[in-house]
């Protein structure tokens, strides 16, 4: 996968990971043409479409878009499935996900993706294990503030 | 803004407190994000993200600021960096946030890091020791996070550093660190193959780790490593089939399914490696016949994911070694897919027909009318997808109704990429199949105009190509010339404005050489449409030069008309055209001179390139004797340049060689001087004389800037001319005509259907036997080229002819003299057909051999320094046994025989034909020899050989064509590659074209695998050369390699083994220290700089090609592996 971008009807950008090294302007353009050429698509349209040498395959949940760029050889609808596993990690983590979940902390939304795919790959495809490693970083977290429990938690997710 | 934002914004604050910890906000982000909802216009936005970006950038720059609100402040520059606003100032801090902070912080600043800052980034290096800190850490969560950090952005150059961190944990005790240790490795091999060369048997045990995660992330690199090099993982296939055998039958941990299908990522990686293994290799793909069958069988619920395996699956049977039973079953799954009314199967069904379509071409029969209804669906993408698929099936007898619908979906379509992509293929198809010259030369002007200038350059080049090379009759190719030119006047009598460029360019060549050819046309009317265009302000220049060449070769009597044009233009601004009035004009005037440079109807064989400039040496001897300096190579010229100054001028030291080019380039700047010199030099008798002849010219270009440049300007002498564009209609009127299909109507829409499906799929699948591996029909194309026994002289030479007519072009062709170089042009006639009885062989070889020995000989041993290895292990890792027998090598030419060349290896072979080939090492160019043998007691016919190869060059080809092949003969071709850039594995693919009855042509594709080291040739210097280029060197690798320890000697041992394994020159040994030079075929040079260091060698490689060094290092590694 070349990237992956989540976009409002509105055109907004929502999230946007760049898995292959591309410039500033290069990014802004990309998310600009595609936004748009993604939007103006029909509901019944496929969800895929051949853009410059890439294919970009795009799924609407809602009032947001899923949209990521993959190479020709690549697999199309294993794709889509990989953007609606995303989904489904996303409503587990924030229960029953809306788009604000994704705004509001949309830092824990690249949290999860980067459990689920490095490098523009997939790493993680149980659901389960992909949460732990989530929870497990953030209960770390609360630790910090619970400091009497700090010790006993952390000898127990380091086993 | 968004309305539901705005709605739910009201309910937010419950939102917020309802998630604890998880979702814990900071109050400015809050405040942040809810200001610009509230916000009207992007100019209130731009002003309030302003404000919001200088108060970060006080907090960040003030020391009171606690780590943890450096972390909220990170993530309100991520927030405003998403929205399109520039926070390069909070970056650095970002990487402190990482190094500084605690846990939290730490995943915020990493996150921070991977977001703001490319591969590339120069503050990156400043994350190194953090890195390598959290890589070490006691803290799980730390280590987690630096290698999802190093997995997503780290620098190429600081890989090693962090290397063996990573290495070690693939076997750490979790399993999360191991999966992400494997997919940092995996990355580390995408960015700099070389550097993770030695761990691959750690990546064999990732691959049977206990965990899944762990198993699956590993596939990720084989599936790159098998990509590139599918022979050396053959043993694994068991190991896979096991594995996806393991997955299908339910033995992985529930959690790993996906809407109850077991581990269907997993299943789909393991499918893609097995057809990469199986591909063209009958045995391996026998031991996964079953397994995939399986897979075909279980994938049978209706979901998408089912599907996606499906469709992996399905590309998996037709890759690999074809079985009967697995096509048929794989073909009605197809059928699920194009026949489904969801739209995206309906496309993957496309995308799999087009691909097997390439095997069978009779499986888009069944499917004819989805086609059809797909060719007129409204969506562009399916639209598209079924053009590809059309353009696979075409054949002779459908191509006009295909081409047709290809260009009007051109038409309509505005997407750049989409038109390059497809008029490229409708120029294809149109060579290939083109039934009749008018619908050829029609379609051409199509793909042109509709194409414009945003067409490859090679689609007009091959489009001249084929008009001047012609085929084997003459009446035919003038009868196609002819109707050119007629089509061209016909367009440039219509309005011309709109006219690309490159059309036009195209237009001004063939009737500048072929518009005698039209005895009715008179010449001046021809003359009179080109020099209007010389008028339109919207012709380039470029053109202009064209249109300029196209005249100084049309004229003969006409000369008034000619000399008031040269007159006009003697005064233009562009120098060029300038110097083209000007050659224009003494060309007109001197119809000898004329006759001379530019004969009518000239063979386009018979060009020959001199390419060791012989016909200048009159003028070197005589300038040497008038006190010039003697030539000296730029490498000597760059060596005493560092001599004479005391200051290293290393960052100069590329600037001299250029510039010397461009002023060879100056000093030719007329294209047409060019093709005197080498229409002269074949003829060695005549050349002093003719150089002689050739200063004439030379004056007369200087006279340019004489006086003739003030001479006042007369009036053009073009009239404008009004001529009715109704000219064009007869043409389009006969198209209409032409068109098969008929507008349909909605009553009779179904059988306008069937008709369409008719005409579109006529010719696939009739009466021939079922062929899986090639098409099983290919028609001879209309427009066979001619063979071309001499790529390098003829395409220089056309080049060259085009040079005529483009200076511009004639620019890049003096590279192209480089490679003429070889000393192989030999008539295309003297195939040599060897007969197989080894008697006759040798004798043939031995007394061809006498003559050719002693300079053979002589050359080889001074090009390679006398200590050559000659015969090479074969480096191709073929899997086919070198059962062909080596008694091959018998046949190479009398010539090439005592060249250093590999093993013979099988390529293919079929009942009537096998193919080996064999690699010659030469010093500029590899040879790869092919032995086309015939198996059978009768005579082939029409033999022809294709070879393609997008990463090299061929410079020449030989034998490639043939009429006829005796029974149980075998025959030789041979192309010359040349490898401008280095690649690590190069794949050939070909196509041997035969008839083993008339009219019934038969393909035979094969396929292999040729390694830089094939191109590495020894560079013979002395140490003190060495040591001079070495300053003058720019990139550099360092690597510590394996030493070889078995015999007495660990360095000699060592270095003997490299030059033993790649052609390299070891330049001296002293002490523990030994240097070595090599050299990229007769380019850049790679100096390697070896030291033992321990129980390594460290070794140290330079070059002046950024990517060679790493290459050589490369293969040096695998050759020390495999020792």
């Amino acid at each position: 996968m070349q990237f992956m971008l989540l976009f409002s009807r509105q055109g907004k950008l929502r999230l946007q990971k760049w898995y292959v090294p591309l410039s500033d302007k290069e990014k802004k353009k990309i998310t600009r043409e595609l936004v748009q050429t993604v939007l103006a698509r029909k509901p019944k349209m496929c969800s895929f479409l051949e853009w410059r040498d890439l294919k970009i395959v795009y799924k609407r949940y809602a009032s947001l878009y899923f949209c990521c760029a993959i190479e020709d050889q690549d697999n199309e609808l294993i794709t889509l499935e990989i953007i609606h596993r995303y989904v489904e990690l996303l409503d587990k983590y924030f229960g029953s996900v809306c788009e604000l979940d994704i705004i509001f902390n949309f830092e824990k939304a690249y949290f999860i993706l980067d459990e689920f795919l490095l490098g523009g790959e997939a790493q993680e495809t149980s659901k389960k294990n992909v949460l732990k490693a989530i929870e497990q970083a953030d209960l770390l977290q609360e630790v910090r503030h619970m400091c009497f429990l700090k010790i006993c938690r952390i000898s127990v997710l380091t086993q | 803004m968004s309305d539901v934002v705005e709605k739910t914004l009201t309910a937010l604050p419950g939102l917020f407190e309802s998630q604890t910890g998880a979702a814990k906000i900071t109050n400015r982000l809050r405040q942040l994000i809810k200001s610009i909802t509230e916000l009207t216009s992007k100019h209130e936005e731009e002003n309030l993200i302003k404000r919001e970006l200088s108060a970060i950038k006080e907090q960040v720059s003030s020391p009171n600021t606690t780590m943890k609100q450096m972390r909220e402040i990170m993530v309100r520059a991520m927030y405003c960096e998403m929205l399109g606003y520039d926070a390069s100032f909070t970056y650095i801090h970002a990487i402190k946030l990482a190094q500084q902070g605690g846990v939290l912080e730490k995943r915020v600043g990493y996150l921070a890091v991977s977001l703001f800052l490319n591969e590339g980034h120069e503050l990156l290096l400043l994350l190194v020791n953090t890195v390598l800190k959290d890589l070490q850490s006691t803290n799980l969560i730390e280590v987690c996070m630096a290698l999802t950090v190093v997995a997503q952005v780290f620098p190429k150059d600081m890989i090693p550093a962090v290397l063996p961190l990573v290495e070690d944990k693939l076997s750490h005790p979790k399993e999360i660190i191991r999966r992400k240790a494997v997919l940092a490795l995996y990355k580390f091999y995408l960015i700099a193959p070389n550097q993770v060369q030695h761990i691959h048997a750690k990546f064999c045990k990732a691959l049977s780790d206990k965990d899944p995660g762990v198993m699956a992330s590993s596939l990720h690199i084989y599936l790159q490593l098998i990509r590139e090099s599918p022979d050396s993982y053959k043993d694994l296939t068991g190991s896979f089939v096991t594995i996806l055998k393991q997955v299908l039958g339910g033995k992985l941990p529930v959690d790993f399914n996906y809407h109850s299908v077991p581990a269907p990522w997993l299943q789909i990686q393991l499918l893609r490696i097995l057809s990469l293994l199986g591909k063209e290799d009958q045995s391996t793909s026998e031991l996964m016949y079953e397994v995939l069958d399986e897979s075909l069988r279980r994938a049978e619920m209706n979901h998408n994911i089912t599907y996606a395996i499906l469709y992996e699956c399905v590309k998996a049977v037709y890759t690999i070694h074809p079985k009967a039973e697995l096509l048929e079953k794989a073909a009605r799954c197809i059928g699920n897919f194009v026949l489904s009314p969801k739209i995206n199967l309906k496309y993957l069904g496309l995308k799999a027909l087009t691909y097997v379509v390439q095997h069978d071409a009779k499986l888009a029969l069944q499917h004819q009318m989805t086609i059809i209804e797909c060719l007129d669906h409204s969506d562009f993408t399916i639209k598209r997808e079924t053009l590809e698929l059309l353009f696979r099936i075409t054949n002779a007898q459908n191509v006009t109704v295909i081409v047709e619908k290809m260009l009007d979906f051109l038409r309509s379509c505005n997407d750049e990429h989409t038109i390059i992509h497809l008029i490229g293929k409708v120029a294809e198809l149109a060579e290939k199949f083109a039934p009749d010259n008018s619908w050829f030369i029609q379609t051409m002007n199509d793909v042109f105009s509709i194409g414009g200038d945003l067409l490859q350059q090679d689609v007009p080049n091959n489009f001249l190509r084929l008009l001047a090379e012609g085929s084997e009759s003459k009446e035919e190719d003038d009868q196609l010339r002819l109707y050119a030119v007629e089509s061209y006047l016909t367009v440039l009598k219509g309005h011309t404005s709109h006219l690309p460029q490159c059309f036009l360019q195209v237009m001004s060549w063939v009737l500048g050489e072929y518009a005698h050819l039209q005895e009715s046309v008179d010449r001046r009317e021809v003359i009179r449409l080109l020099t209007q265009l010389l008028d339109q302000r919207s012709v380039s220049s470029e053109t202009r030069v064209w249109i300029l060449s196209a005249l100084t070769k049309i004229p003969e009597g006409q000369t008034d008309l000619i000399l008031d044009l040269a007159e006009s233009l003697s005064s233009s601004q562009d120098t060029v055209l300038r110097q083209q009035a000007q050659e224009l004009r003494h060309l007109s005037q001197d119809s000898q001179l004329r006759e001379w440079v530019l004969p009518r109807g000239a063979p386009w064989d018979g060009i020959e390139v001199d390419s060791s400039l012989s016909f200048l040496d009159g003028f070197v001897s005589e300038a040497l004797a008038a006190g010039a300096a003697p030539y000296k190579p730029p490498h000597q010229r760059q060596e005493e340049l560092c001599e004479d100054r005391a200051l290293n001028l290393e960052p100069y030291s590329f600037s001299l060689p250029v510039s010397l080019s461009s002023c060879s380039i100056t000093d030719r700047q007329s294209p047409t001087l060019l093709s005197v010199s080498s229409g002269l030099s074949g003829n060695s008798a005549e050349l002093s004389q003719k150089a002689g002849s050739s200063t004439l010219i030379l004056e007369g270009v200087k006279r340019v800037w004489g006086k003739d440049g003030y001479l006042p300007q007369k009036e053009a002498t073009a009239p404008p001319v009004d001529e009715p564009s109704a000219a064009v209609q007869p043409a389009s009127q006969q198209e209409a005509a032409e068109r098969i299909e008929p507008r349909p109507e909605p009553s009779t829409q179904n059988q306008d259907k069937q008709q369409l499906a008719s005409s579109l799929f006529v010719g696939l699948g009739v009466g021939s036997s079922v062929s899986l591996l090639g098409k099983s029909e290919a028609p001879p194309p209309r427009f066979r080229k001619k063979p071309r026994p001499h790529e390098s002289s003829s395409s220089s030479g056309t080049s060259k002819r085009s040079s005529d007519s483009s200076s511009h072009s004639s620019r890049n062709t003096t590279d192209s003299f480089l490679y003429g170089s070889f000393p192989e042009e030999e008539p295309a006639t003297s195939i040599s057909t060897f007969d197989h009885t080894p008697k006759s062989t040798t004798a043939n070889g031995l007394s061809q051999n006498k003559d050719t020995k002693e300079d053979r000989h002589a050359n080889t041993s001074q090009i390679l320094g006398g200590d050559m290895v000659i015969v090479r292990p074969s480096t191709i890792q073929d899997k086919h046994p070198p059962s062909v027998s080596s008694d091959l090598t018998a046949l190479l030419p009398a010539d090439l025989k005592d060249l250093p060349h590999s093993d013979v290896i099988s390529l293919t072979s079929d009942p009537s034909l096998s193919l080996s080939s064999c690699r010659l090492f030469r010093d500029e160019a590899l040879l790869l020899v092919i032995f086309i043998s015939n198996c059978t007691e009768t005579v082939i016919k029409d033999v022809a050989v294709q070879l393609t190869c997008e990463e090299l060059k061929t410079a020449s080809l030989r034998g490639n064509v043939m009429d006829c092949l005796e029974a149980r003969s075998t025959s030789v071709c041979h192309y010359a590659l040349l490898m401008d850039d280095p690649h690590t594995n190069v794949s050939l693919t070909g196509t041997v074209s035969y008839q083993t009855q008339p009219g019934h042509t038969n393909t035979l594709p094969f396929s292999g695998t040729l390694s830089t080291a094939d191109f590495i040739r020894p560079l013979v210097v002395t140490t003190e050369e060495y040591g001079k280029l070495w300053l003058s060197l720019s990139h550099d690798v360092k690597q510590n390699l394996k030493l070889l320890t078995d015999a007495g000697d660990p360095l000699r041992t060592t270095l003997n083994a490299l030059k033993d394994a790649l052609q390299l020159h070891v330049v001296d040994i002293i002490g523990s220290e030994g240097i070595v030079a090599c050299r990229l075929l007769s380019g850049a040079p790679c100096l390697l700089h070896c030291r033992v260091n321990g129980a390594a060698l460290a070794m140290w490689l330079r070059s002046p090609h950024p990517a060679l060094p790493d290459f050589i290092l490369y293969h040096c590694q695998r050759a020390l592996a495999h020792h």
